[in-house]
């Protein structure tokens, strides 16, 4: 007992540094995945057939094809034949990025789709171009309404950038993978590894709820 | 501009076809600067697609819009959203911004559109609040108003554009009954001070009162149209007269 905690202990600094690297490249892909989305959201709702037909196949495609696959096709497949040469790093926040960001893009896009109508209505009769009213009326609400469907997909990339180890990123499971494997204290480390993105999850899963609250708008039942 | 004589608006045989259907059948009108016209019909006559078809909203198939002697070109963007800042525009289910106060819901189209300043837009929009009687009610949100006060803030946050025309579509029909007068009287303000207007309404009473010209629309085309007082006469013998007898019978009157 006494050895397992001395493990963990012996082994705490090394991976908290590695949550440091996970929570990077969760933010950085949820960020992506953010901007990303919010276009292709408003591409599909408000945009001609082509642009609609890009973002569905896109969509399509991120979602259809396991993010294992992805992670190597782009790593050692398609950044190479682009000439584009990454680090590990950069390569698991592009690849979970593109990911979310299609299934971020479903959410915006729902959200901006239960608007009612007529608010847009309203900002062009006020002479407002159909960007500056999805900009200063659509999108502050729909992306209110988008927090819990948001915070949601938060929980699923933080567990799914456990995924980044396979190309040699340094974070959480990589580091615990490799202090197990040459300590064979397998269990403990893998618990304190399941522990931390527990934690992290319910971090940002509580920071979520609050930011849901304090941007709710008065009076506003749905 | 040529800005003579003319009507202000005059808008020619609009036609419109949605669903297959023959929605607006050459509609043709005109509007002088200061009139008051309203426009009555049954239910799915097309009164609000053609109110929506001036500013286009809805694009018209044909047909051709005027402002002041000059005709509208809808496809160049920067001519549209010109006319659309010049026609001030009330919905029956108000359209407010629901993430915005009543105060932002007023100035965020001064800001945005006219680009005035922070505290110029707000003070107009105060202003403009102050005069639809919601003086005091300005960091409410729509979803704490009442029907009366949403319709009361939707009416300023258009008059804040400064616009020549106003086109109000049902402005009371969503409202419970004790709530129509607050948003009649605003409405009628506007009249007497002279505000240049085309209200579809069914509030036969006010428009008796208040209304220069009458244009009874049905089937997508308007089949009537004169001064209420002959329109609207007892013994006329118009459909006009006929609708509303029957509407009369419907609902009783306050006003
Ligand atoms: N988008 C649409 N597609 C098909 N039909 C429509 C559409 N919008 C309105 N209509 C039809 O057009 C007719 C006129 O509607 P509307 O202008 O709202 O009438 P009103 O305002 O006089 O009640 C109605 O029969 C309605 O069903
Ligand atoms: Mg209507």
């Amino acid at each position: 007992m006494n050895e397992t905690l001395f493990a963990i202990l012996e082994a705490l600094p090394y991976l908290l540094q590695g949550a440091l690297v996970t929570i990077g490249i969760v933010i950085g892909a949820m960020g992506l995945g953010l901007i990303m989305g919010v276009h292709m959201a408003a591409g599909q709702v408000y945009g001609n057939r082509a642009v609609r037909r890009i973002v569905g196949l896109y969509v399509w495609f991120f979602r259809g094809v396991p993010i294992l696959v992805l992670l190597f096709l782009f790593y050692f497949g398609l950044f190479a034949l682009i000439g584009l040469n990454l680090s590990a790093f950069s390569a698991s926040v592009l690849v979970l990025g593109m990911t979310t960001a299609a299934y971020q893009s479903q959410i915006f896009r729902g959200a901006i789709q239960s608007l009612p109508q007529g608010q847009l209505k309203a900002a062009r009769a006020l002479g407002m171009s159909d960007l500056t009213a999805i900009i200063t009326v659509i999108l502050p609400q729909a992306l209110r309404l988008s927090i819990p469907g948001w915070s949601n997909e938060y929980s699923i990339i933080l567990k799914d950038s456990a995924l980044a180890f396979v190309l040699g990123t340094s974070e959480i499971m990589a580091r615990s993978h490799f202090v197990a494997s040459r300590t064979y204290h397998h269990l403990p480390l893998y618990m304190t590894a399941g522990c931390l993105y527990f934690i992290l999850t319910w971090i940002g899963v509580q920071a979520l709820l609050k930011l849901e609250s304090k941007v709710r708008i008065p009076g506003y039942t749905r | 501009m040529t800005q003579g004589q003319g009507p202000i608006l005059r808008v020619e045989n609009i036609c419109k076809m949605l669903g297959g259907k023959k929605i607006l059948n050459s509609v043709s009108l005109s509007l002088n600067k200061g009139e008051l016209k309203v426009l009555i019909g049954p239910s799915g006559a097309g009164k609000s697609t053609l109110l929506q078809c001036i500013n286009f909203l809805i694009p018209p198939d044909r047909g051709q819009v005027w402002l002041e002697g000059t005709e509208v070109q809808h496809h160049r963007k920067r001519d549209l959203y010109a006319l659309r800042q010049q026609i001030g525009m009330i919905f029956q289910d108000f359209n407010l911004f629901d993430h915005l106060n009543a105060l932002e819901n007023v100035s965020i189209a001064l800001r945005k559109v006219k680009k005035m300043g922070r505290s110029a837009a707000r003070e107009r929009a105060l202003a403009q609040l102050e005069q639809v009687g919601l003086g005091d009610k300005i960091t409410l949100y729509p979803a704490e108003l009442s029907g009366g006060q949403k319709q009361r803030v939707s009416i300023a946050r258009a008059l804040a554009m400064d616009p020549k025309i106003m086109l109000l579509d049902e402005p009371t029909s969503a409202l419970d009954p004790e709530l129509i007068g607050e948003v009649l009287s605003v409405i009628r303000d506007l009249a007497r001070g002279g505000m240049t207007m085309i209200l579809a309404t069914h509030q036969i009473g006010f428009a008796r009162t208040l209304a220069d010209e009458v244009l009874f629309m049905e089937d997508g085309r308007i089949i009537e149209q004169g001064p209420p007082a002959e329109l609207l006469a007892p013994n006329a013998r118009t459909r006009s007269r006929d609708f509303c007898s029957k509407l009369d019978e419907l609902y009783e009157e306050n006003l």
